[in-house]
């Protein structure tokens, strides 16, 4: 028993590392946004904890320097996060059978741990549940530390990191060129990329990603026949 | 706001997180079938995620002011040639983000 957790340990680890540079980085400087906004270093540590979502975390600082605004919180934390709702329809059949540790990975399934786990292709005899618990839990550890450490400096650290964040740009690339790689088709890539950008360039930053999903979803379904055909699918 | 409101604001905002990660998993339980459609969407959606999270990720980036996306644009170049040279994923990530710390650090 111990040797399978052994060894799904040692297949995630190196799988985090992206992660752990991106997220000490992200983490530190949220730590350090929530204490220079007059926060203790438990704010940002409970919140890292809770939400485990970096985007909202940030907002959601600017929320509590605000009024109190119980409906518009929860609607505009709904928009922002709408995104996992696809990443749980995507994993809805790899996390089947994974007892116990289900309920955590869905809890702890932001956009990095979901990416690793969703395109990683586990080697045989390396166990499924327990590799993208591991993941996750690498993942949320890495956040909670980085959130915790940067509230507990505030701004005594200065440190010349500029352009560290894009960690996780070049992760998400590598990530999406691999799946293209493999794919039999990249109608469904081409989809994600230009619904994005259009809706980008349509709605801006601020509020793309509710368009995006929307698009896709309509996309994918109009093009259900040709993709099936080309994957070559049963059903 | 008083402490009890900044507790209800944080637990809304994780509360608000939870439903979208676990809204699917409630409804399509594993004892049901899962309707087709959604298994579809559940094979076709990942890679137009991984496109949607790249964009994401550049959101803010401006084409029209600033480094205009130069920045971005060269070393998103490195990262898919490292990777398409070697096919190692950490040395493609650490490549592309050092050349792209050098790159704001420095030039632009």
């Amino acid at each position: 028993m111990e040797s399978k957790k052994l060894k799904a340990l040692k297949c995630a680890f190196p799988k985090t590392v992206p992660i752990f540079a991106g997220f000490w980085f992200l983490g530190i400087s949220y730590g350090i946004m929530m204490r220079t906004q007059g926060f203790s270093f438990l704010y940002p540590t409970l919140m890292a904890i809770t939400i485990f979502g970096g985007s909202l975390e940030f907002v959601a600082a600017s929320m509590l320097l605000g009024a109190f605004a119980p409906l518009q919180t929860l609607l505009v934390s709904f928009m922002i996060q709408a995104r996992h709702l696809f990443y749980g329809i995507a994993m809805l059949e790899k996390y089947k059978g994974t007892g116990w540790k289900k309920p955590y990975l869905i809890y702890a399934m932001c956009d990095e741990s979901f990416s690793i786990n969703c395109s990683t292709e586990i080697p045989p005899g390396v166990d499924k549940g327990w590799f993208m618990f591991f993941v996750s839990l690498l993942n949320q550890i890495y956040w909670v530390s980085g959130a915790m450490i940067g509230g507990l400096l505030g701004s005594l650290v200065k440190f010349d990191t500029e352009g560290l964040s894009f960690v996780m740009t070049a992760m998400f690339v590598v990530i999406f060129l691999d799946s293209f790689l493999k794919e039999k088709q990249h109608i469904s890539s081409f989809i994600g990329i230009g619904a994005s950008v259009i809706c980008l360039l349509i709605f801006g930053s601020e509020s793309f990603m509710i368009p995006t999903m929307v698009c896709i979803t309509v996309l994918l379904t109009l093009s259900r026949r040709q993709i099936e055909k080309r994957e070559g699918d049963e059903t | 706001m008083t402490l009890t409101q900044q507790i209800i604001t944080v637990a809304l905002c994780a509360i608000a997180t939870m439903a979208t990660r676990f809204i699917p998993f409630l409804l399509f339980t594993p004892d049901k079938p899962t309707p087709k459609y959604i298994q579809y969407l559940g094979r076709a959606l990942p890679s137009a995620i991984f496109g949607m999270l790249v964009i994401y990720c550049l959101k803010d980036v401006s084409l029209f002011s600033g480094s205009r996306g130069a920045p971005e644009a060269i070393a998103i170049a490195v990262v898919v040639l490292l990777h398409l040279w070697r096919r190692n994923m950490l040395l493609s990530i650490a490549g592309g983000t050092v050349c792209y710390m050098v790159l704001v650090q420095t030039i632009f």
